[in-house]
């Protein structure tokens, strides 16, 4: 555990002096702007408006982190052979990749509070005031925090085993899948047989559920969130995190490096 | 008495080749081999030989297709084991967002070191490779050859019981060959076992205890460098003065002249007879040397034979 936080640190630290957080400045801009002319041209849905961009902003902008950079902290330790070092302290596979899965959770988790304040801060100039019900942003964000957790656990799988461009793909396509599991739980077609009906259900639970983790209508026209989802997601996403992640281990720590 | 630090027995290693994989590369072929606790041994071969492949196993990177290895009497897959290892890469690179100086401490703390020692041995470690002034500098703009210093430094940072070196002279000018040569006496003196690879046989040859040398994957054979090239003297050589009449005496036909001197080999049975004709015909004896054959002739002559054999097998399509 202590080894997995030193690499943490370390991977979060290659994220800042990367300049990956400079994406904030591109989110504080497009806030701004909102405000500014939402504020303008709404007319009593300046709060939707400002938290359905901004929201939707945190989310996008954390998905091509957590994509683009989750497919490359694997294979660019083994492309740039700086691995070979470390593996020979006393550091196991498994400890190194949920250091690299820990340091990115934790530079998606900073950049979306930044972000998540940056929002905050958009919809207290538009209404002049927050109130209660727009606590509910908070727990929008850490859901889109929870999601982009699974997206990098998934990320470090496909990369433990495959070409990034590919990792990107899988990766990229599960993502879409998984938000129309509940499509796929629900489907009655006539045009389809009962065995692809019956197996699309099946795989609807195998797949990442992205869909329990969009609550983003709700909390834009101020609707509250049931606890039990947020229990629900977090462990979910524990759980599910901890399946990927242990295969990705059991795959990575059988892999030869070049 | 030989107490191994490392023991390898039987270590293969194959790679898949071709469009499906399905074709195997053998770069390792049943090596059996063993360092002695506290020994320098130098690991030899000419590129693609299975000297770095060997290591990379020795390190848990690769996996082996069959055999074993230990260290420290504890396998190769014990990841606890290497707390008292320290491994130098070939042509290392290390995270270039970082400083030598944070590069050192991130690995030490691998190694749980307090704070205050970790810095105190990231200080001395800069000092000791060179690179004192140096430590504050992102490595992106480090030399490879800095990069190779900083690679030794972090290798011994934790002050391990064995140290793996592949080609550690790689990219160093004469001065940080000589650093670096010192710092495997050093590590010697201290009652580590050091292990390097290398092409340049002059090294090896001064500063190991025993050799392996490996080519095509085979170990052709391991022990002192002297004992595996062969001990018998292979005849003398005599070097001279002459100013007299050029051909003066026969045995001055074969001589070779180099600059004001010329050089003479001959058999040993012959050696005193030479002598006294050369001393009658007025020559002025300056040195006499026993040729020996070197590290580097046998080298090159397992080096050939296996060029050799490679082509043959090839001609012959097996």
């Amino acid at each position: 555990m202590r080894n997995a936080g030193i690499v943490a640190w370390n991977t979060f630290r290659e994220a800042v002096r990367d300049r990956v957080l400079y994406n904030l400045v591109f989110f504080a801009l497009l806030m701004i702007a909102a405000a500014i002319i939402v504020g303008q041209i709404s007319i009593d849905i300046e709060n939707t408006v400002i938290v359905s961009l901004g929201l939707t902003a945190i989310s996008v902008i954390g998905l091509l982190i957590a994509v683009f950079i989750g497919v490359g902290l694997v294979s660019k330790e083994i492309e740039k052979r700086t691995l070979y070092a470390l593996l020979a302290k006393p550091v196991s596979r498994a400890q190194f990749l949920a250091g690299k899965f820990g340091g990115l959770v934790l530079t998606l988790a900073v950049n979306t509070a930044a972000m998540a304040a940056g929002l905050f801060l958009a919809v207290l100039y538009a209404k002049h005031g927050l109130q209660a019900g727009d606590a509910g942003i908070l727990i929008a964000v850490y859901f889109i925090l929870l999601k982009l957790a699974l997206v990098v656990a998934l990320a470090l799988l496909f990369s433990c085993f495959t070409t990034p461009l590919l990792a990107i793909l899988f990766t990229a396509g599960l993502y879409v899948a998984g938000l129309f599991v509940g499509d796929m739980r629900t489907i009655h077609s006539t045009q389809m047989s009962e065995a692809m009906q019956a197996f699309l259900r099946w795989l609807s639970y195998l797949l990442p559920n992205f869909e329990n983790y969009d609550v983003m209508g709700a909390v834009a026209h101020g609707r509250g969130v049931p606890g039990a989802l947020v229990l629900h997601n977090t462990l979910y996403t524990l759980l599910y995190c901890g399946i990927v992640l242990f295969a990705a281990a059991v795959i990575f720590s059988r892999k030869n490096l070049k | 008495m030989f107490t191994p630090a490392i023991e390898i027995e039987n270590l293969t290693k194959d790679y898949p080749t071709g469009f499906l994989n399905t074709r195997k590369r053998r770069s390792l072929d049943g090596l059996t081999m063993q360092v002695a606790e506290g020994e320098i041994f130098g690991f030899l071969g000419p590129n693609g030989a299975g000297k770095s492949t060997t290591i990379k196993l020795l390190m848990g990177i690769i996996f082996p297709t069959a055999g074993k290895a230990r260290i420290l009497a504890r396998p190769i897959s014990d990841v606890a084991m290497h707390r008292d290892i320290g491994y130098l890469p070939e042509q290392p690179y290390f995270y270039d967002y970082l400083t030598a100086a944070e590069l050192l401490d991130y690995f030490a703390r691998f190694h749980n070191l307090p704070a205050a020692v970790r810095k105190e041995r990231v200080r001395i470690l800069l000092k000791k490779v060179g690179l004192e002034t140096a430590g504050k500098i992102q490595l992106r703009k480090y030399s490879k050859g800095m990069l190779q210093r900083v690679g030794l430094a972090q290798a011994i940072l934790h002050d391990p019981k064995v140290v793996v070196l592949d080609e550690p002279m790689s990219g160093l000018d004469p001065v940080g060959r000589r650093e670096v040569r010192d710092i495997i006496l050093e590590l010697k003196q201290q009652g580590k076992t050091v292990m390097f690879s290398t092409h340049i046989l002059p090294d090896a040859e001064s500063l190991c205890d025993r050799v392996g040398v490996i080519v095509g994957g085979k170990l052709h054979g391991v022990g002192r460098p002297d004992e595996i090239v062969g001990a018998k003297a292979q005849g003398y050589e005599i070097l001279f003065e002459y100013s007299g009449a050029p051909f003066a005496a026969p045995v001055l036909a074969k001589a070779e002249q180099s600059g004001s001197r010329f050089r003479l080999q001959v058999p040993e049975e012959k050696l005193y007879a030479v002598m006294d004709e050369l001393r009658q015909s007025g020559a002025r004896i300056v040195g006499v040397t026993q040729l020996k054959p070197t590290l580097e002739d046998f080298f090159l002559h397992l080096v050939g034979a296996d060029r050799a054999q490679a082509t043959a097998v090839e001609v012959s399509g097996k």
